[in-house]
């Protein structure tokens, strides 16, 4: 892991001063996470009070529950929203783009190539860019406001079937043709041999996937336009620019709605950063 | 032609392989060759669109029919329809490049201009300093990678409602009372432009462990016979030998983050929507691409062939960078 010599090992000033830096560096990104969780368990007075002070004078755990019972802010609703879309993508994406893959690394067809093509020259233009476009076709089939609306156009991303590709061009060959020749065909070379020998690249996309998937908010926005169809980011966001903010009320919702992904986080890291490191994608 | 094809690369890989071969024996070793390799073709091509065809019909669907569309309507006055009439050739596209869009486009350059540089140089010192250390270097990693999991809404809320909040319990402001200065009005007042401090702000700390991780993946391929080699030969640690080992080392790690993170400045719209934008609309200063076209189609005027106009502008220049990027890293290459 260490890839210095003995002699090119910084000195203890070196390390103490590295440590020292590294440190407050810690403490500045942790810091606004720990306002979201200050912020949200304080009540109205002490977030506004002309005193600024680390800790809140109490804790009010009943912030919580004040959010799920509050009538005008729909937030259980947007969460399972969130969790429905976020589930549905990856899972969608996982299977069309791996199979897509799979295909263009592995079965020999004439017009392959130009069919990846097709697919890499998506690459060039991100979906964020082309999202009046796309509300303009979603919305003449009549999917806004829908669930179909939000999950269905995410599910056709170019870079995963890319990766997917690039990925099953690397794996071991001798293993499919072993399964070729006791009688299996592509599929069940594809579902008996390389997908169960394939979970951590699976699962760093899938965590790339979840992540993307959660957090987005420009396309949410543009086709959630009715309050049963927002996710948690647009409730959000729909609070955040009103003209009467309930400030610890919303970073309650900020909480509540980055719990599953440190949770996802903490507990899939390696295989996040694996896929990160190796796709250079971000959902 | 098509058919011709693999008898053409077969005659052309007898050539090389047998060049005493007979022509008569050439002959009927590609009539064979053919009939099998057009059995195979039908064969084959059921089991190729059963993988790829599900994924294939949804791409062409959802990614190339409504760029299709939108470069149709670009043409046309679309006020509030999706099947207009009055075609008005290139006017949209006229009117993109001299109104307000084309400030949008200056808006994001000069994000882009601070946001590049600053992701960048900090991605890079924090890799370093991370890859260098032997104690807690997973806890450090995690901490920095951890703002990945946020979303640019939450990020924007702390930024707008804690962070930077104009009034006087906002933290900056507390932090400036406490030095005799001012609060001041981060988000509200263009002069002096206070927000691109907010903006820059937040998305470095959402951004800037996810590069992070891609320097450090970067440095780790880096052979420990370069630097041992370094050694050898007298170089001093510290800065001679990241400047002369290093950082050459990373040279395609380098050119994919500063690329990646000018297209990511491309598509800015989350932070903006909510740091600048209210209940009565955005203000007219720090507006980038995207939030304009939000506005200009989504809004009162449901201007969609303007809209498609500075859609397919912006598409356009990030298909550029995007080419550029693949020149320079060889992306979609066989293998």
């Amino acid at each position: 892991m260490d890839n210095q010599p003995v002699g090119l090992r910084p000195s203890v000033l070196g390390t103490v001063l590295r440590y020292l830096a590294l440190t407050v560096a810690a403490l500045v990104f942790l810091l606004p996470f720990y306002l979201i969780v200050r912020n949200g368990l304080s009540t109205e007075a002490d977030i506004t009070s002309p005193e600024w002070t680390l800790f809140p004078s109490s804790l009010h755990w009943e912030n919580i529950t004040e959010l799920f019972t509050d009538p005008s802010v729909p937030m259980a609703h947007a969460l399972w929203n969130s969790l429905v879309i976020a589930v549905l993508q990856t899972a969608g994406q996982l299977v069309l783009g791996s199979l897509c893959g799979y295909g263009l690394a592995r079965i020999p067809y004439r017009h392959a190539n130009k069919i990846f093509y097709l697919i890499v020259a998506t690459l060039m233009v991100p979906a964020a860019v082309t999202f009046v476009p796309s509300f303009v076709l979603v919305s003449s089939l009549g999917w806004v406001s829908s669930l179909r609306g939000l999950v269905i156009p995410g599910l056709f991303a170019g870079f995963t079937a890319f990766m997917f590709r690039q990925y099953f061009l690397s794996f071991p060959r001798e293993l499919e043709e072993a399964a070729r020749i006791d009688g299996l065909g592509y599929w069940g070379a594809y579902w008996r041999i390389v997908v169960p020998n394939s979970g951590g690249f699976f699962a760093a996309v899938a965590v790339i996937q979840f992540i993307g998937s959660w957090n987005s908010f420009l396309w949410p926005l543009v086709i959630g336009q009715d309050e049963s169809s927002w996710t948690v980011q647009v409730a959000m966001s729909t609070f955040l620019t009103a003209q009467n903010v309930n400030i610890h009320e919303l970073f309650v919702a900020a909480a509540v709605g980055i719990v599953p992904l440190v949770l996802i986080f903490a507990l899939l890291q390696r295989y996040l950063v694996r896929g990160v490191a190796e796709t250079g994608i971000k959902g | 032609m098509r058919k011709q094809r693999p008898l053409r690369a077969f005659r052309a890989g007898a050539d090389r392989s047998k060049p005493m071969s007979s022509p008569g024996l050439e002959r009927s070793l590609n009539r064979r060759d053919l009939s099998s390799l057009r059995l195979q073709t039908s064969a084959r091509s059921a089991p190729f669109w059963l993988f790829v065809g599900p994924f294939l019909i949804g791409l062409l669907i959802f990614s190339y029919v409504p760029i299709g569309w939108s470069a149709y309507l670009s043409f046309f006055d679309a006020q509030g329809t999706v099947t207009p009439d009055t075609f008005v050739g290139l006017q949209n596209y006229a009117d993109m490049l001299t109104g307000p869009f084309a400030q949008s486009l200056l808006t994001f350059s000069v994000f882009a201009l601070f946001i590049v540089p600053l992701t960048f140089a900090l991605a890079l010192g924090l890799a370093v300093a991370v890859n260098r250390i032997r104690f807690a270097r997973a806890f450090f990693r995690s901490v920095f990678f951890l703002p990945t999991a946020c979303s640019y809404v939450v990020a924007a809320m702390v930024w707008k409602l804690s962070l930077f909040s104009g009034v006087r319990f906002g933290l900056a402001n507390t932090v400036l009372d406490w030095f005799g200065h001012d609060p001041v009005a981060w988000l509200s007042n263009p002069d002096p432009p206070w927000y691109w401090l907010v903006l820059v702000t937040a998305r470095l700390w959402l951004q800037v462990g996810f590069y992070m991780i891609l320097f450090i993946a970067g440095l780790q391929r880096i052979p420990d016979s370069l630097y041992e080699a370094a050694y050898v030969d007298g170089a001093r640690p510290g800065w001679q030998v990241f400047r002369h080992i290093t950082f050459p080392q990373l040279r395609p790690t380098s050119i994919a983050v500063l690329l990646l993170s000018l297209i990511a400045a491309y598509q800015a719209f989350d932070e903006f929507y909510n740091l600048l934008g209210t209940a009565r609309g955005y203000p007219d200063f720090g507006r980038p691409p995207l939030v304009y076209l939000y506005y200009l189609a989504l809004g009162q005027t449901q201007d969609y062939g303007h809209g498609s106009a500075g859609a397919l502008i912006l598409a356009l220049l990030i298909a550029l960078v995007t080419l550029l990027q693949g020149r320079l890293l060889g992306l979609g290459r066989r293998d």
